[in-house]
């Protein structure tokens, strides 16, 4: 019973992550059509930011912190958008998957390159300690990536249903030609998509980095759970992508402790497949039309 | 295609097969080796471009369908089956997968088909990885025999790359005559205007899924050639990786061109080789300009010759206009 | 290839006395320098070039300097394949590398065609049982260390229940064979045979799955960096059953990865840079110098290889890659000989090396060796 507790506390605080991760994925696919294959990658790099204004600029944590997600709004948000998914979006959305592709190796190569090929450790914002609940040992830091995540799905959340520019970012991801005839900026909405998934990742890795470890192939497999959770919650549903998220992770826990272990990885792909055969608008998506 | 541009292009061709021909002859092993590879690659990227470019599908499965055809010929020819044999059956094989694979799943969107294709092709690398009784897992399946053509021995470098490229000449013949025939021109109206292709009564699922299925073929027989090549099987090579870099090779070198494999393989191959000075740089190289030819031209290098050419016929067109008006102002 | 090789052999057997004078002899290191295997290649990398730096600087061996050329590897075996035959095409004198037994087993056989001796850094058990009389390895294989660390299990801890955990490659696989044929030998039941994924983050479940089977020790045989996640989920969890691992799990980068949850762990270390021996002290000090940092095992295996050569081509007088794989079987090399050798060393009639090893634990961030263990043949 303690284990189950355990697992289920475990598969949780991952699928929170995959969540953060999947929700910034889903908005950049409803509001620009952009499917990011990068995004792993993007959670991947903000550590580094980090890492480099630490070890580099000598800053403390809490001020590398600071500057790590200044940049990386700077590079995966602004300049992402700017440099390259606007150019690309021109031709259509097959270039610009490849596109993202390239950016994705394209930035996984440079921080092995130019950082460092190994596994570098990550300091937590959450000191290690545990607490003992109902016989299992959840360690603090599971507990703070939980809330940490709750907090920060429930603020955008509240951001996008009650604030002005929320509810025009929304309009903007239901129907662009509409929503700029009715005078909203669609692209500076648009813009701010990209800023949020630039902020989602980059809280993602501050969380999932002290138990990853910095490496630069970190992305491969945060991306593939990242495209996974966003299909099989609901690609057009941020609620889908929450749900998505949690759901991979305790899948994927529990897969792994009570299957096969060698086949621990082809869990999460069954379900997907499973997903896009007989319900490919996700679990909470709704039905996508296809526009003639 | 103006006639001029007939000519260069057959000219072309066959200065390009006269240099591979003679190539081997100022190589050491290790580059006769990398010009094989090439020609293994160029297979699997052929068949690719079937699937993506002529028929706009986005597939991230043909790793694993050249690792089908790696591992099948593998065991085929170790377990003392002909090379020929084992040659056809792994394309087969692939052929019959990729159609089980591709009838449910092109049911849905096309971007959906890259993430099933994403999907089973990870499935596949942990089935090579952990089926030991078949594949003998990680360690991999060696000393695989070098096939004997009509009494003609490959085991040596430059033996194997002549048949390679021979394999690869008779694969481009059929991969011509499959793109010029009633069902290439199908292939290309689905990639134009699936909707309206429909409309215009093309039964557009069976057309996706005999290109997707022909292009897992491909790269079955592209995987029955690596492994002899390598002459060691493992599943190492054969993940999404592997993927994800036949396509940049088909997009490079211009999805829908027929030659763009070609010259795609060439780049993603060749590069590293080169660029091998900057230690490991070169695929930062490559990324950044994969990007800057996406933004630039996402046709592909050939699409960038294909405009450049235009851009000059044009300003041929233009100068010959103004003198024709020159002269009468 | 073998004609190609045989008259170059030739022709420097014939050139040798002219040649006495300058021609670089070359050696060619072909190793992990990225993939899952970058943290050890590249302190195998560093290693070699600090010894074939030193060796130079005095002169290089008998005249000729040392020419050293990088192969990357990318931890595939495939490329690993390829790389070699490039390597043999610049006609080298020795191979170096690589580490990852699975590599090694397929590329060894192309050394062999080729008659060039090949030091490698793998442990797997059987990559020096195929026959190959050109392979040696630098460190003590899965075979000679499993029964120390079992005997230290057995008697010292008194464990009756063990969980293993290992990473499913050739290394981790092998080694975990190894590993339950000793404990079962010596009667002590394995109550968990975990499986983990090379390049695994999320140990969160393999934690879970150790810990609910109630062992007295849980024995980790996986790479580097997975060592150290392991380790840290261990201590997340609050795991309280002593770790016991191999010399990859006290690894200096395990420990600066892991951290905290490092101290405690015991285990069983061929090769330390904390050995208390002069002359590995002295070594230490050297690549701390150059290089900035604490060297590992590996780099301790590939600067003694590059010694090994160097004093075995000396004795033996020439440059003859055939007469140095027949004078390496049996031979016997000691630091006082050669101190670039670090640490006794016996070759056998397989490739097999024979050294004292240690038992070690990490305390305070650091390792410390609580004993040494004499060889196994004296």
């Amino acid at each position: 019973m303690a284990d189950i507790f355990q697992l289920l506390i475990a598969g949780l605080a991952t699928g929170a992550i995959y969540a953060l991760v999947a929700i910034g994925f889903t908005l950049l696919w409803q509001t620009s059509q952009t499917i990011n294959f990068a995004q792993g990658e993007f959670v991947m790099l903000p550590a580094f930011l980090i890492l480099a204004a630490m070890n580099i600029a000598e800053l403390p944590f809490w001020l590398a912190i600071l500057a790590g997600l200044a940049a990386a709004l700077l590079i995966l948000g602004a300049m992402f958008k700017k440099l390259l998914v606007d150019p690309m979006l021109r031709h259509g959305v097959l270039p610009l998957v490849i596109a993202t592709i390239a950016f994705g190796l394209f930035l996984k190569e440079s921080v092995k390159e130019f950082y460092s090929a190994e596994a570098q450790p990550f300091p937590s914002l959450v000191p290690a300690g545990n607490l003992s609940i109902a016989g299992a040992v959840i360690s603090l830091q599971d507990v703070a990536i939980l809330i940490v995540a709750v907090v920060a799905v429930g603020a955008l959340q509240l951001f996008l249903s009650h604030t002005r520019t929320g509810r025009a970012m929304q309009a903007t991801a239901q129907n662009p030609t509409v929503a700029r005839i009715l005078g909203i900026a669609v692209e500076r909405m648009i813009l701010y998509t990209f800023l949020i998934n630039a902020a989602l990742v980059t809280l993602a890795s501050l969380l999932i980095t002290p138990v990853y470890l910095a490496k630069f192939s970190n992305g491969e497999t945060l991306g593939l759970a990242a495209f996974i959770a966003a299909i099989v919650g609901g690609f057009n549903q941020v609620r889908g992508a929450i749900a998505g998220g949690l759901l991979l992770g305790l899948v994927d826990n529990f897969a792994a402790a009570y299957l096969s272990a060698q086949y621990r990885g082809a869990i999460p792909l069954f379900v997907l497949i499973a997903v896009i055969l007989f319900r490919p608008q996700g679990l909470l998506g709704r039905a996508e039309e296809r526009t003639v | 295609m103006t006639p001029s541009r007939n000519v260069v292009e057959r000219v072309l061709i066959i200065l390009a097969a006269a240099v591979l021909v003679a190539a081997p002859f100022g190589l050491k092993s290790y580059g006769i080796y990398v010009l094989s590879l090439w020609a293994v690659m160029t297979i699997a990227a052929i068949g690719l471009n079937l699937t993506v470019g002529y028929a706009g599908q986005v597939s991230l499965a043909q790793a694993a369908f050249v690792g089908v055809g790696a591992y099948t010929t593998a065991l085929l020819t170790t377990g003392g089956w002909p090379f020929g044999l084992a040659f056809l059956l792994s394309g087969v094989l692939c052929f019959g997968i990729g159609w089980g694979l591709g009838y449910p799943a092109l049911r849905v969107q096309h971007h959906y088909l890259a993430f099933v294709t994403l999907a089973f092709t990870t499935l596949a690398y942990l089935i090579f990885r952990n089926e030991v009784w078949l594949t003998n897992g990680i360690s991999g399946i060696v000393g695989i025999p070098r096939p004997n053509v009509f009494g003609w021995s490959t085991a040596a470098a430059r033996d194997f790359y002549y048949f390679c490229l021979a394999v690869l000449a008779v694969i481009s013949a059929a991969a011509w005559w499959l793109v010029q025939s009633p069902w290439g021109r199908a292939f290309v109206a689905l990639r134009e205007n699936a909707l309206r292709a429909a409309s215009l009564g093309v039964d557009t699922r069976r057309y996706t899924l005999v290109a997707f299925a022909t292009g897992a073929g491909l790269g079955g027989f592209a995987g029955a050639l690596y492994a002899p090549l390598v002459q060691f099987v493992d599943p190492t090579p054969f993940s999404l990786g592997l993927s994800l870099n036949l396509l940049l090779m088909v997009i490079v070198g211009g999805a829908g061109y027929f030659f763009g494999p070609f010259v795609g393989a060439l780049v993603a191959v060749f590069l590293p080789e080169w660029l091998r000075f900057t230690e490991g740089f070169y695929l930062i190289f490559y990324a950044a300009a994969v990007m800057v030819l996406l933004a630039f031209c996402p046709t592909g290098l050939l699409g960038l010759v294909d405009r450049m050419l235009e851009m000059h016929r044009r300003k041929l067109d233009r100068a010959a206009t103004v003198a024709a008006n020159g002269a009468t102002r | 290839m073998r004609r190609i090789v045989l008259s170059a052999l030739v022709a420097a057997v014939i050139g040798i006395p002219g040649a006495m004078a300058a021609d670089p002899v070359k050696f060619a290191d072909v190793i992990e320098l990225s993939g899952a295997g970058a943290t050890v290649g590249t302190n195998w990398k560093n290693g070699v070039e600090l010894a074939v730096e030193e060796i130079n600087a005095k002169g290089g061996i008998l005249g000729r300097k040392i020419e050293l050329s990088h192969y990357d590897t990318q931890t595939n075996p495939g490329i690993s394949r390829a790389q070699v035959q490039k390597a043999l095409d610049e006609n080298p004198y020795v191979i170096l590398g690589p580490i990852f037994s699975g590599s090694v087993k397929v590329n060894n056989i192309l050394a062999q065609q080729a008659e060039v001796p090949q030091f490698v850094g793998a442990e797997a058990a059987d990559i020096t049982q195929a026959g190959n009389p050109y392979l040696f390895r630098t460190s003590l294989s899965q075979a000679a260390s499993m029964p120390k660390i079992a005997n230290y299990i057995a008697d010292d801890l008194k464990a009756k229940r063990v969980a293993v955990i290992y990473v499913n490659n050739d290394f981790g696989k092998g080694g975990r064979d190894s590993f339950v044929k000793e404990m079962k030998a010596r009667g002590i039941e394995i109550v968990a045979d975990i499986s983990t994924e090379s390049g695994q983050a999320d140990f969160a479940a393999d934690v879970v799955k150790a810990k609910s089977a109630n062992p007295d020790i849980i024995f980790v045989y996986t790479n580097e960096e997975e060592s150290a996640r392991f380790l840290r989920e261990a201590r997340k969890q609050g795991v309280n059953v002593p770790l016991i691992g191999e010399t990859t799990l006290l690894n200096q980068k395990v420990i600066e990865l892991a951290g905290d949850a490092a101290n405690g762990v015991r285990g069983h270390v061929g090769l330390s840079a904390d050995a208390p021996m002069e002359t590995i002290k002295a070594f230490r000090g050297r690549f701390e110098k150059r290089f900035g940092y604490v060297p590992d095992h590996n780099a301790i295996k590939a600067y003694s290889a590059v010694y090994a050569v160097k004093y075995m081509t000396e004795r033996i007088g020439k440059f003859d890659r055939k007469a140095l794989a027949k004078a390496m079987h049996g031979a016997t090399i000691e630091t006082a000989a050669e101190p670039g050798i670090l640490i006794d060393t016996t070759w056998d009639e397989k490739g097999d090396v024979d050294r004292v090893s240690f038992l070690a634990e990490v305390a305070g961030g650091k390792q410390r060796i609580i004993q040494v263990l004499p060889k196994l043949a004296k």
